[in-house]
């Protein structure tokens, strides 16, 4: 199976490495030449301006769009920023997911963190029943979730973090940072 | 549920969010602003570039929190600031403003000649200068979270930065194929701490991410760093002290994200206005280098 990352910029070859873990072939993607035949695009952590400002430059917005609505997407971090309808700024966003997000909504650098999540889906799907290990750098949340989109975790306070609209998934955190790979095991299963 | 802040997977995964990337020094908000909008992954608020630096002498000091506060409002992308080595009182006054990295960083003027700041102890992550793996694996002993090759910073000359990226990625190609019992007396010659240097002889690289600085000045140099292995680059004096910051700076950030695509990168190094007039290394006095600094 073949996965696109997108490498415009960010922790994509972290993706890469965990795809091959469990594998399936990661292919970096920088033009729109390089989504033919892919079964499926990770858009990973980084800085969702500076993604953003390089999609529109190499004329990836419309592919991406169009890839996004026939095959499975997952964006962590900058990339749940980048799949948004709406981010409460002026930025490029692909707008393919009916969730709203706050950047940077927990404050600076010194505020990232980790933190145990419960995720039933996730358990369910892997066949596990041990807690989810996520780490949060400088992350937004999922304010909220609208259509056809759901819940896929929160916070104890309530503050969502995970995300799912059929074949498009959102997290605010990096399954890429860790050693667990029960969550790109979950997004292969909404590839194929 | 408990929450954990300021472990070293956060530290580190900032910098890792930052591969791919430019962090570009700026002088004020306006410039900050300039750097977002050209795609800047983070930039660095500081009170002169190091070719002012250079220029005008005198002790280099931290910057006033109020200008970093102020860079701080002005973007949403990550703001680092800049610490005198060795200088924890700096450091413990920028961890308050809650920038987003510390650089413990030889182009201020050593506040100790001896010690470099134990980085375990804040919640702060700090990225630090290196010109060999030896440097490296000694700053990363102390806490730091990210490095950057050090190059000679102020120049628009990228001959010291591609020599340090050159050293560190030549000894770590070194310590994969040695022999496992060979690696205590290299961490011995190297002055490096032997865990970091078994570490970093499985991974096949540094274990934090490794961005280059010192001397980028073009769209090439930063592509050039790019392919020698660098994880992303560091823009000092090179982008606001040309002709037209702005569409410089856009085109390096292009340059860094399609590095290998020679096509590309001849397409965004056109009409870029004129370069930084630059100082050139090899003819520079010893005393002037500031890579040296650092311990």
């Amino acid at each position: 199976m073949n996965i696109g990352v997108l490498a415009l910029q960010g922790d994509f070859a972290e993706h890469i490495a965990m795809l091959k873990r469990i594998g399936a072939e990661g292919v970096e993607v920088r033009l729109p030449k390089h989504l033919d035949g892919l079964h499926g695009l990770i858009i990973p952590g980084g800085e969702s301006t500076t993604i953003g400002k390089l999609a529109v430059a190499y004329d990836l917005m419309e592919p991406l769009r169009a890839f996004a609505n026939e095959r499975a997407v997952w964006g962590t971090c900058a990339g749940a920023i980048f799949l948004s309808k709406d981010a409460r700024r002026e930025q490029p966003l692909l707008r393919v997911m009916d969730i709203t997000v706050e950047r940077n909504a927990f404050g600076a650098q010194v505020d990232s963190f980790e933190a145990d999540l419960e995720i039933a889906e996730l358990k369910q799907a892997t066949g596990t029943t041990h807690p989810y290990h996520a780490v949060f750098i400088r992350a937004p949340i999922i304010e909220s979730v609208s259509g056809e989109a759901r819940v896929l975790s929160s916070l104890p306070d309530g503050r969502i973090v995970a995300a799912q609209e059929g074949h498009l998934l959102a997290t605010s955190f990096h399954p890429e940072l860790t050693q667990d790979t029960r969550f790109h095991e979950y997004f292969l299963s909404l590839v194929s | 549920m408990e929450q954990q802040t300021g472990t070293f997977a956060v530290k580190k995964g900032l910098a890792q969010m930052l591969k791919g990337g430019v962090i570009m020094d700026v002088v004020t908000a306006e410039h900050a602003k300039i750097a977002e909008d050209a795609g800047a992954c983070a930039v660095m608020a500081l009170e002169r570039v190091p070719a002012d630096i250079r220029a005008q002498g005198g002790v280099a000091r931290m910057s006033d929190p109020e200008l970093i506060l102020r860079i701080k409002e002005s973007v949403s992308i990550p703001v680092m600031a800049k610490c005198r080595i060795g200088h924890f009182v700096e450091a413990q006054i920028l961890e308050s403003l809650k920038v987003d990295y510390i650089d413990e960083s030889e182009v201020l003027t050593p506040a100790d000649e001896e010690h470099h700041i134990l980085k375990h102890n804040f919640t702060v992550p700090f990225v630090c200068g290196c010109r060999n793996l030896g440097e490296a694996l000694r700053r990363i002993g102390e806490g730091a979270a990210m490095m950057r090759t050090k190059g000679e910073a102020g120049t628009g000359d990228v001959v010291e930065a591609v020599r340090h990226a050159r050293t560190v990625m030549g000894e770590i190609r070194q310590i994969q194929n040695m022999p496992k019992e060979e690696l205590m007396a290299y961490a011995k010659n190297i002055g490096a701490p032997y865990e970091l240097v078994l570490e970093t002889a499985e991974l096949g690289r540094m274990p934090v991410v490794n961005f280059a600085a010192g001397g980028i000045a073009t769209p090439a140099d930063a592509a050039l760093m790019m392919q020698l292995g660098v994880d992303g680059v560091f823009v000092g004096s090179g982008i606001f002290k040309s002709g037209d910051p702005a569409k410089r700076a856009a085109a390096i950030v292009k340059a860094t994200t399609h590095f290998r695509d020679a096509g590309i990168l001849a397409e965004v190094s056109k009409n870029l206005g004129e370069p930084m007039v630059g100082l050139n290394v090899s003819q520079m006095p010893e005393g002037e280098k500031i890579a040296g600094r650092g311990w």
